[in-house]
């Protein structure tokens, strides 16, 4: 399913962040905006989760099967917002769970076997305090997966993370996310480079989206390929002679 | 071990200074007992004691029950309905420039002698705290937490019951501890103001009666009783809050992400 947004404007402090903007998110692949902080990425993203501050942002979301977006969207935040007094086992089944009604066997099968997936099969009874901070966000990972949304969006997912546990865990999403709708905020262009089909680059002001870059080849890219080394020289220019 | 000789320590070390002041100021005993004689009296007068203490425990505890329910159902309405928070907001915290105790004449005038006024003391006592904490505690659910539920498709209820109560949790659990340090405070003001059970009268009636002994040791068995009633309560809020005891860093102790 591809999925249209149109004439998104943002206003913060009664200045134009930016307007007028179009995103096309093509079924099936990982589509990045690259950005600096307070260039209005995370907006864009709360505005397709249903979750923006519906005064300062507006824009109209179009599905290619007719339908509307809202409720089909998975979110993951940069803060694994796992719940502190429910269970791991219980955070994967969160969605179940405030949909009110019973969770069937079906269900808690499903989210052990997403738990085994991200490696932490045999912490299924801990609670979220007793895990690491790169523990804690797989769990999360399997919570956005349980949910099973035609849309992924993903808020600078790794972005708190050390940088090997982010390596591991980028290669793990990679994986999981294979031939799903994702779009993912980040500031950090290997990042992007490394497991999007499509990046965007959002910058100016008031911000614009750049063309897409493709990157060839299969994600999740290695981190020591020319492609991806030359072109992270390239962003990271981009991004920081708009900051000068 | 040593967690535990500390306290027995400082007692022994209190009791026997306080027998030192009675010999060398040679205090006569409707002044300041020595505690020996308070622990006499205590054993002697046991069942007398235990009679009253019995009626002011009722007390508390109906006190802190219907205190605690009634903040914590307040609260929850507060949270809820906006309009009732514009309006009944400011009436709470205006109402708390009213000292309770100067209450306690009144209410023994509406609700009489019996249990009744001290019960209703004890939970206005309480009431405010808890409201406070609860409400507190139910305003301050992470934002992250929130919007997470809205894009798992939870409505406002489920959002109320399963996301901001649990997260409120911590918050009822202080309000809880005050409530239990301040009920024996109003159900003993309400029996000094007027009734003829209970601790607070038991000691009105010795001090008139010269029997400092008496009254040293119903004071023994309050503070004993509240001392319980806290660390009974301190438990409880922990059995509620799990989570926040098996945490192993700071950095995941309630804190907001």
């Amino acid at each position: 399913m591809d999925i249209r947004l149109e004439q998104a404007s943002l206003h913060w402090q009664h200045h134009c962040v930016f307007s007028d903007l179009n995103l096309t998110l093509p079924g099936g692949q990982w589509t990045s905006i690259l950005g600096q902080s307070g260039v209005g990425k995370s907006s864009l993203l709360q505005l397709l989760c249903g979750i923006a501050d519906e005064a300062a942002i507006t824009g109209q979301i179009f599905c290619s099967d007719g339908q509307p977006l809202a409720g089909r969207v998975a979110w993951m935040a940069q803060q694994d917002l796992l719940l502190p007094w429910l269970s791991v086992l219980d955070n994967v089944l969160l969605g179940a769970r405030l949909q009110g009604g019973t969770v069937g066997s079906e269900q808690v099968e499903q989210a052990r076997h997403l738990l085994v997936q991200v490696e932490l099969g045999n912490r299924a009874n801990a609670r979220p305090a007793q895990l690491s901070g790169g523990q804690r966000q797989r769990v999360a990972l399997a919570r956005t997966l349980f949910q099973d949304q035609p849309l992924v969006c993903m808020d600078e997912p790794f972005s708190a993370l050390d940088a090997i546990t982010r390596l591991k865990l980028q290669d793990l999403a990679a994986e999981l996310l294979a031939d799903r709708t994702v779009l993912m905020i980040t500031h950090d262009p290997l990042e992007a480079l490394r497991l999007s089909d499509r990046i965007l680059v959002l910058r100016g002001a008031p911000a614009r989206l750049s063309d897409p870059i493709i990157p060839a080849g299969q994600t999740p890219r290695a981190i020591h390929d020319q492609q991806v080394l030359q072109l992270q020289a390239q962003l990271l220019e981009l991004l920081a002679g708009e900051a000068s | 071990m040593m967690s535990l000789l500390r306290p027995i320590g400082i007692t022994l070390g209190l009791l026997l200074s306080w027998q030192l002041i009675v010999w060398l100021t040679d205090a006569p005993r409707f002044i300041l007992p020595g505690p020996l004689l308070v622990f006499n009296t205590l054993i002697d007068q046991f069942p007398l004691l235990m009679k009253h203490a019995g009626v002011t425990l009722a007390e508390i505890l109906l006190g802190m029950l219907l205190g605690a329910g009634l903040g914590l159902i307040s609260a929850l309405s507060l949270i809820t309905w906006g309009r009732l928070r514009r309006w009944l907001l400011p009436v709470l915290v205006i109402s708390q420039a009213i000292p309770v105790f100067a209450l306690a004449p009144v209410l023994m005038l509406w609700l009489g002698y019996g249990m009744t006024s001290k019960v209703a003391m004890a939970t206005l006592i309480i009431y405010f705290p808890v409201t406070a904490a609860c409400f507190d505690g139910l305003r301050q659910t992470p934002t992250g937490y929130l919007q997470l539920a809205r894009t798992l498709g939870a409505g406002r209820r489920t959002q109320l019951l399963q996301i901001r109560l649990p997260a409120a949790l911590p918050a009822f659990g202080s309000g809880l501890r005050v409530a239990a340090s301040v009920a024996p405070i109003g159900a003993v003001v309400g029996e000094w103001v007027g009734s003829s059970t209970g601790l607070g009268y038991l000691m009105l009636h010795a001090n008139a009666r010269m029997q400092v002994d008496l009254m040293f040791a119903a004071l023994l068995v309050l503070a004993v009783m509240a001392l319980a009633l806290y660390f009974s309560v301190n438990l409880i809020a922990r059995r509620l809050t799990p989570w926040l005891n098996e945490s192993t860093s700071s950095v995941t102790r309630g804190d907001t992400p």
